[in-house]
């Protein structure tokens, strides 16, 4: 049973995207219901064996090793699976109104996005480095050909940017891989972890992949590709990128760290990476400060929340991996709610400039009240999702007395309130300008209602907090280390 | 034990001459070449390592790089078809700095 769920949640999707491009152009709609509504569904028998024995394993095919493929689930992976599944189910509301799957766009759309699907499922899944790296590639190529979906000039520059730096990355990775492979003749997770010890050839094999994954993650410095690539894309493919896709690769760099390198003594390199995570928070916070369209500020803001994920590293302890377990799932639901506002403003004004925004609330209420209670928890006010992931991450650096942090993190949410704030006050508090007559094309009421469900799941996040926590310290790895 | 060395040069000559291709080239194409000849290089790598340094070599390294191979010709395929519509839209075939786009 659980076995054919989590065949299901890889295969399905796959099967999906090739039946779409064969049958008539009629049918194209109920299969795509067919294949993204039951995704939830499937994943109700493992989170029922998750829950009691804290993981589960299987042999793809009743292949072992080391040639066969060993998936492997835990409430780690089962917690972004979960946060996938809503998003391919809420997001998907928006897109199948923006391309509806039976017309050309809709061809070129969902079978990518269905590819997308089942390659996140299969990173999430995956329990080896070669695994791994083919999962991840199948992610970045379905990613970018979405983001090419757009066809202006801007997103597919972004687009070929992303591509070169996503290829020169998995390399690097691949690398790694080949180095680890060749130092102990295995590529299990969690085998290498006790067979590698520390040394000059595993450290420059860890160093090699963990770059190459953050190039994928976009952590400061290595982001200049996100902020065009999200802020161009299509409104549902900016979403799905900022929510999960640059998530996964921040996983694989928490499952390596803490489960493949454990115990390694490696402070400088964990101050490192966590000064990574502060640069990124203030910089993407300033420029979002800055920016002059409304998708350019969201982007901007994934830099700046994707530099919580990092301060793991510094903190160590079991709160803090609460807390970036929590903080990436609230966040994912919070800017997916926000690019989807965000691209339905853009689909019926025409354009997203900032100044053209003014008024906005008499006139689009809807997506504008999504912005407004997206942002209260991704700036982590009470009791929104973001603001247990905050407070988590606070509670953390003081029990470690790491003050440095505590201010980091405390001026991270003041610059994320200060940026959110001047998109509210200007959608809601500036009287609209009469320069402009631009017209108005009412976004179909499907799509609204995509984002605001998005927003109230990221608020409602905070009310569910103690299931997820209590999921989440059983897959800590000083826990269940063996 | 010399030739594993020789590989290890090779490999690591040609992935050098990658990255430089990489940062200097303009053209798309170009940095498309020098992404798959750092591929390459790391292939080598890979194959090297599981040479036939005391008898039969290792199979699986030889099923990763195969693999290895099957992304990168398909990667580099979706690249170039990107390349492609990206000329027919704007005329050039290189990259410019215009992160926020135009409305």
């Amino acid at each position: 049973m659980t076995e054919a769920a989590l065949a299901g949640l890889v295969f399905l999707p796959l099967l999906g995207a090739c039946l779409l491009l064969l049958v008539p152009r009629q049918w194209r709609t109920a299969l795509v219901l067919l294949v993204v509504v039951p995704l939830p569904v499937l994943l109700l028998p493992i989170t029922a064996v998750v829950w009691q024995q804290q993981a589960v394993q299987m042999a793809v095919a009743g292949h072992a090793l080391p040639l066969g493929i060993v998936w492997r689930v835990d409430a780690l992976s089962l917690l972004l699976l979960w946060l996938n599944a809503f998003l391919l189910v809420f997001v998907g509301l928006q897109a199948l109104t923006r391309f509806p799957p039976a017309t050309p766009a809709g061809l070129r759309f969902w079978p990518l996005w269905l590819l997308l699907a089942a390659g996140i499922h299969a990173l999430l899944l995956s329990a080896d480095l070669f695994n791994l790296y083919v999962t991840l590639e199948l992610v970045t190529l379905a990613g970018i050909g979405l983001i090419a979906t757009s066809n202006r000039p801007a997103a597919l520059q972004a687009a070929m940017r992303y591509l070169l730096l996503a290829l020169m990355a998995s390399l690097l990775y691949l690398l790694g891989v080949g180095l680890i492979y060749a130092e102990i003749g295995t590529l299990d997770l969690y085998e290498a972890g006790n067979l590698l010890e520390p040394g000059l050839l595993p450290a420059t094999a860890m160093v090699l992949m963990i770059t190459g994954l953050l190039v994928k993650a976009a952590i400061f410095p290595l982001h200049a590709w996100l902020p065009a690539a999200h802020g161009n894309a299509p409104g549902p493919v900016s979403a799905l990128l900022s929510a999960i896709v640059v998530k996964v690769s921040i996983y694989i760099v928490w499952r390596l760290w803490f489960w493949t390198a454990e115990g390694w003594p490696m402070p400088a390199l964990e101050l490192f990476l966590g000064l990574l995570g502060a640069g990124a928070i203030l910089y993407g916070s300033a420029l979002a400060l800055v920016q002059k369209r409304l998708k350019m500020v969201i982007a901007y803001s994934t830099v700046a929340q994707l530099g919580y994920l990092m301060l793991i590293f510094p903190l160590a302890s079991l709160l803090a991996w609460q807390a970036a377990g929590f903080h990436l799932v609230s966040h994912g639901l919070a800017k997916a709610a926000l690019f989807v506002a965000a691209g339905n403003i853009l689909a019926s004004l025409g354009t997203d400039r900032l100044r053209r925004l003014a008024g906005l609330d008499q006139r689009l209420p809807l997506d504008v009240f999504t912005l407004a209670l997206a942002s209260v928890s991704l700036m982590g006010l009470p009791p929104s999702g973001g603001f247990i992931g905050k407070w988590l991450f606070l509670q953390a650096a003081w029990e470690q007395g790491a003050w440095g942090w505590m201010a980091l993190i405390a001026l991270g949410g003041l610059l994320a309130a200060a940026y959110l704030f001047r998109i509210l006050a200007l959608t809601c508090f500036h009287p609209r300008s009469h320069g402009h007559s631009s017209r108005l094309r009412e976004p179909p009421s499907r799509a609204s209602l995509a984002g605001l469900l998005l927003a109230l799941a990221a608020i409602g996040l905070g009310f569910a907090s103690a299931p997820i926590l209590t999921m989440l310290a059983s897959a800590w790895p000083g826990v269940i280390a063996p | 034990m010399s030739s594993a060395v020789l590989f290890v040069i090779v490999a690591a000559l040609l992935f050098g001459i990658g990255v430089y291709g990489l940062i200097i080239a303009g053209h798309l194409l170009r940095k498309l070449f020098a992404i798959n000849i750092m591929g390459n290089a790391i292939f080598i790598l890979m194959v090297a390592a599981s040479g036939p340094l005391d008898g039969k070599p290792d199979a699986l390294p030889q099923a990763l790089v195969l693999t290895g191979i099957v992304i990168a010709v398909s990667a580099t395929a979706f690249a170039l078809a990107l390349m492609v519509r990206l000329y027919q839209l704007t005329g050039q075939a290189s990259l410019h700095n215009n992160e926020g786009g135009d409305d």
